[in-house]
């Protein structure tokens, strides 16, 4: 398949844009692979690109239940950041962080990686004060971090309430400058190119519904295009492992719940970073075809359905006027919902399984989506080494059950974390 | 809006419930040593697709724990009752 240049963009034009060739291929499923992903959200494209990149195994296949990027990767407000604080989130973050910035070269395919800075505001001295301490730990940990004072602030974004009647005054903001947002679909389009351009079989429209066991290994996948046999299985799943997993008989320490999104109808250039509240959960962007983009907390109750409910949205809009006042007037264009893999410590599970060879990516919580390319590249060694790569070795499974919990809130075993 | 069948107070909306959680989660007794019990108790869920047995809060109402049954793919509410009331399942596998 052709290189996406600027010489194929005036070729092209000059054709009428008739002579494009397809992106990726559509192939039959083959009797039987050495990996099998299930799940072609980005997190399942990435591994398999890294699979075939960097360990050289190209006998993979990608199976996706709907289209490509259906699932969260489409669905998410497309914040990417690595402003973590424990060492073992903030390493694999920033790694991730570090392999966005380079992705478009990468998959010669434009992710419109805008690092636009990410910003969370700061409400009293207590939240600065725990402000200062998380940048303390980033900039430990080599990551950029700024705490800015509300004068700062305010010069960056004037149009937050700075007024007098302010609910909730700013007193300041920590902000990562090489955060920002990407382009969702782009990034799934841009990884299943990639992936395919080096062997991996992408195949949509085929979901995995059971599973051939024997002894403690899964030997083959029912899927709804016929039975496909692994040597090795990853799920990168998301808000759908429970389900997966419950076929296999496996209990994890996950809930699936329903994270509502919203974008408004689009206007001229004027929300430049992401902004996010700090006393109420909600937080904002500008996309590049002038929407604004923003999100607010889970629905709080366990959900497969994709859709979520009215009180959350009325929740949300409130939050989003306290913050910035002058989009009362805005209209809403969309909302929507997916399904999210709540881990009982707030952040991921990437690792091997009870099941031999099978490996698992999930519990992303709110934020998988900045860790597509950091989540393909650990996991994709994990599953060519059969071990960790030393930026997942904490983020595995068992750290529940030895008592190694991965809690930036601190705030004990609950479904609901960031 | 979740029109949640109070024991108490009848049909309310969700927004004067607060979620607690899966309600078949038995806390093991006090005396209990193992790790393994503690572990599956405080971390582990089924977190069924389909109907889920779970506990709300009324808070903004009578505060008392009500359990509920409901669908978590539809979000149908099949049943509700006190916390130690027994609500059937449906008896179809309704697609776990
Ligand atoms: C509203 C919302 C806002 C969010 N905002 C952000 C944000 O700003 N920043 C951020 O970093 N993260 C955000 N997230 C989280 C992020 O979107 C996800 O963590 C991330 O996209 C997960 O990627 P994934 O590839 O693992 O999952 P998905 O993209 O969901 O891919 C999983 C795929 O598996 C498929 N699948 C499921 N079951 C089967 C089966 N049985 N057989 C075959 N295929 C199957 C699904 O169809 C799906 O396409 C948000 C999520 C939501 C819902
Ligand atoms: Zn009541």
């Amino acid at each position: 398949m052709a290189e996406y240049s600027v010489f194929s963009l005036v070729r092209n034009a000059l054709t009428g844009h008739k002579n494009w060739q397809r992106a990726w291929r559509d192939p039959e499923p083959k009797p039987s692979y050495d990996v099998v992903i299930v799940g072609g959200g980005g997190h399942g494209l990435a591994t398999a690109f890294y699979l075939a990149k960097v360990h050289g195994i190209r006998n993979v296949a990608v199976l996706e239940k709907g289209w490509l990027g259906g699932g969260n990767t489409g669905r998410n407000t497309t914040i990417v950041r690595s402003n973590y604080m424990l060492d073992d989130n903030s390493h694999f973050y920033e790694k991730s962080l570090q392999l966005w910035e380079q992705l478009s070269h990468e998959l010669n395919f434009n992710v419109m990686f805008s690092q636009r800075g990410v910003l969370n505001l700061a409400h009293s001295d207590g939240q600065m004060d725990r402000f200062a301490r998380r940048g303390n730990s980033m900039r430990l940990n080599g990551v950029d971090a700024e705490l800015l004072d509300r004068n700062q602030v305010k010069k960056m974004v004037p149009h937050l309430d700075f007024s007098e009647e302010a609910r909730f005054p700013i007193y300041g903001g920590l902000l990562q400058p090489r955060g920002g947002t990407a382009r969702h679909d782009a990034v799934a389009w841009g990884l299943a190119r990639g992936a395919d351009r080096l062997g991996v079989d992408i195949i949509q429209n085929c979901e995995v519904t059971g599973f051939k066991r024997s002894g403690n290994r899964i030997e083959a996948v029912e899927t709804s295009r016929g039975t496909i046999g692994c040597g090795k299985i990853g799920f990168a799943v998301a808000g759908n492992t429970g389900y997966l997993a419950s076929r296999l008989g496996l209990k994890l320490p996950i809930e699936s719940h329903v994270l509502q999104a919203f974008v408004s109808e689009p206007l001229k250039p004027f929300f430049d970073h992401v902004v996010t509240f700090g006393a109420e959960h909600f937080y904002l962007s500008q996309s590049d075809k002038g929407g604004l983009v923003f999100g607010g907390d889970l629905d709080m109750y366990n959900s497969y359905a994709q859709r979520g409910n009215l009180p959350t949205i009325d929740h949300v809009m409130r939050a989003g006027l306290a913050m910035v006042p002058s989009i009362s007037r805005l209209r809403l264009l969309r909302h929507w919902g997916g399904v999210m893999d709540m881990s009982m410590d707030g952040s991921p599970i990437i690792g091997k399984s009870p099941i031999d060879n099978l490996y698992l990516n999930c519990g992303w919580c709110y934020g998988g989506f900045k860790a597509t390319p950091g989540s393909g590249w650990v996991f994709a060694h994990t599953i060519a080494e059969d071990a960790p790569h030393p930026l997942n070795a904490g983020l595995r499974l068992d750290r529940f059950e030895r008592g190694h919990l991965i809690d930036e809130e601190a705030t004990g075993a609950v479904p609901g974390k960031h | 809006m979740l029109y949640i069948d109070c024991p108490y107070c009848g049909s309310r909306g969700h927004e004067e419930f607060t979620y607690i959680g899966d309600a078949t989660k038995k806390r093991p007794d006090s005396a209990e040593k193992s790790d393994s019990a503690w572990f599956d108790y405080v971390y582990l869920r089924d977190n069924p697709r389909g109907p889920h047995l779970e506990l709300w809060h009324h808070s903004l109402g009578c505060r008392e724990v009500v359990k509920v049954l409901r669908n978590t793919l539809t979000h149908e509410i099949l049943g509700a009752g006190r916390p130690g009331d027994e609500i059937a399942m449906p008896d179809a596998e309704t697609e776990r």
